[in-house]
């Protein structure tokens, strides 16, 4: 039973041994120059202590609300094409109207000017 | 290659939440293009509506089951589709003259109500768990948008985030119970659970019985029965007059009647183990409801509090778990809609240009002033208390029969005694209009579109309670 277990758990071997190795090789051949704010947990210029009290524009919730809207679609689409042989013409109309209703959406949000960032 | 085949789908049973989803699309594309004047979205909007309610009566020979047994067109859903166009016409009738006073531009507001008809469409059809979460998500996102369309509002943004976030809450509570009742069963057909019930093949009965306890906390946030009605006088309030209206009739008929189906097909064979956790749900509504109407100064969060009172009565339609429940439900909603879509356009009506006059004390001397609105007002309320010869005393006359024929006589008289109490309130509104004199001079909008409403409204709050039969045969 356990059998059926050997090539994930050489995966997993592998996975690890390539992190670890990645890691260990950076820091022996990797060039050591250190500055204090490379020291800092986190990088890429952001300060640390801040208030969280910061201001976002709304158009950041604008895209997000957006890509989640579209990201779902490529989510149905998925086991459509895998089983799109099978589903046979019910499957290919169905999915016309999802596209359809999509497409509704997508003219109106761009009319709307929704995905104008300026 | 083997084939999957297709789910046998009657498209005729379907028209009617077809014919509003092509609408409510044409309606949203419309807005892009007609500018300012809304005046075509309406008429677009009336035409889907009247085109779904008589498609409605398309199916030949009913029921009709759909999607592999998910999707049901059965008397009880023809009738509540009716209710539902009903209500969503009136809803934009009313949306005609209030929504330019108050600042409401957006052409959304038709589409929304569209497509939140679709929802209750599908909800009063579903007889699958998924299919009535489904209905439910519908409903409540076009809610959430619905109650804060007045953007500018601090009111109205209030309402639609603690709607929005109650609510997201609630439906976590529906899903779980969901989640549950298909791990104790392993289906999600409510017909196929009672099945699994009755053959006692049950996985577990602990899954089974935390699976009803987490469908009632759901359903009951959605239909605002006590203890989960605290969102309801705040977003009552809030929304604008004709979503508020909407709201208390539309999408609590719909969520009213999935509740129905869920405990009286799905587990009606554990009831003596719900009804007791269900019967105090109902009395705590009914009580919570008219003591809570009783202090209230708003008119709206008074209507409120009543509509909370008249989910407690309708609880007890669902506890009795007979056929005479379903069709009591039925005719209540439709009762209802008469009497909450009069009184909202009376509440519209009072409105004027810079304040809508939303205390109870603005209706201080309307007898005089305004004889025949007040006559209207005084029959609506009279209605919402269930007194002779109106509408609401035959729609709680058909909820206490149901209930007294299962023999929860304890039941009905508590409700009895609740009706007494709520008529304290609502003959309030009748005394300050009669028998005191206004504070100041009122000047009524008098909008023709929202008087006509009215008089639709009166006429079948009398209609429905003089002649009962031909609606009562529709429900059976």
């Amino acid at each position: 039973m356990l059998e059926q277990y050997i090539g994930a758990t050489v995966m997993f071997i592998m996975a690890i041994g390539i992190a670890c190795g990645m890691v260990f090789m950076t820091s022996v051949l990797g060039p050591k120059r250190h500055f204090a704010e490379k020291m800092e947990p986190f990088e890429c210029g952001e300060k640390q202590i801040v208030s969280p009290h910061q201001r976002f524009s709304v158009k950041f919730y604008l895209v997000a609300v957006l890509f989640v809207l579209f990201d779902i679609e490529a989510v149905f689409f998925f086991p459509w094409a895998i089983l799109f042989k099978k589903l046979g013409m019910f499957g290919f109309v169905e999915m016309l109207f999802f596209i359809i209703i999509l497409g509704v959406g997508l003219c109106y949000v761009w009319i709307k000017g929704g995905l104008d960032w300026e | 290659m083997e084939h999957i085949p297709a789910p046998a789908i009657d498209f005729i049973s379907l028209a009617p939440a077809l014919i509003l989803s092509v609408f409510g699309m044409l309606v949203l594309l419309m807005d892009l293009f007609a500018g300012k004047n809304k005046n075509l979205l309406v008429f677009a909007s009336l035409v889907g509506l009247v085109l779904a309610g008589v498609s409605a009566f398309a199916p030949k020979a009913l029921p009709v089951v759909s999607f592999g047994g998910s999707y049901v067109v059965d008397h009880l859903s023809v009738f509540f589709t009716l209710i539902f166009v009903f209500s969503s016409a009136l809803t934009i009738l009313l949306s005609i003259e209030y929504n330019p006073r108050n600042g409401i531009r957006a052409g959304e507001y038709y589409a929304l109500i569209l497509f939140c008809t679709v929802g209750m469409i599908l909800l009063a059809s579903a007889t699958d768990l998924i299919m009535i979460f489904l209905g439910i998500e519908v409903v409540s996102i076009c809610l959430y948008v619905l109650a804060g369309i007045k953007r500018g509002d601090v009111k109205s943004n209030e309402a639609a985030l603690k709607y929005f976030l109650l609510g997201a809450f609630a439906t976590g509570f529906l899903v779980y119970g969901m989640t549950l009742l298909y791990g104790a069963t392993g289906t999600t057909k409510l017909a196929g659970i009672a099945e699994v019930i009755h053959s006692g093949q049950t996985n577990s009965d602990t899954l089974l019985l935390l699976g009803t306890v987490l469908l009632i906390i759901g359903f009951g946030f959605k239909v605002a029965s006590v203890p989960f009605h605290m969102w309801a006088p705040d977003v009552y309030e809030g929304a604008p007059s004709p979503v508020t209206a909407f709201m208390a009739v539309g999408p609590k008929a719909a969520a009213l009647v999935a509740f129905y189906r869920v405990f009286a097909t799905a587990i009606p064979e554990i009831g003596t183990t719900w009804d007791t956790l269900l019967m105090v749900v109902a009395v705590a509504t009914m009580v919570i409801g008219n003591f809570g109407a009783i202090v209230q100064t708003n008119i709206k969060r008074l209507l409120a509090y009543s509509s909370i009172s008249h989910v407690g009565y309708l609880l007890i339609a669902i506890i009795a778990r007979n056929s005479l429940g379903g069709s009591a439900i039925a005719y209540y909603m439709m009762a209802y809609a008469f009497m909450i879509f009069g009184t909202f356009g009376i509440v519209i009506l009072l409105g004027e240009k810079n304040s809508e006059n939303l205390e109870i004390k603005n209706y201080a001397g309307l007898g005089v002033k305004q004889p025949a609105i007040a006559l209207c007002m005084t029959v609506f309320m009279l209605s919402l208390g269930g007194m002779p010869p109106f509408a609401g005393f035959i729609a709680k006359f058909y909820i206490f029969g149901a209930a007294i024929k299962e023999g929860y006589v304890v039941l009905v008289v508590i409700a009895v005694l609740n009706s007494v109490v709520s008529l304290y309130y609502y003959l309030k509104i009748v005394v300050l209009m009669y028998m005191k004199d206004s504070e100041r001079e009122l000047e009524l909008s008098m909008g023709p579109i929202t008087l006509a409403v009215v008089a639709i409204a009166v006429f079948g709050t009398i209609e429905m309670g003089l002649f009962p039969d031909p609606i009562l045969q529709l429900t059976q």
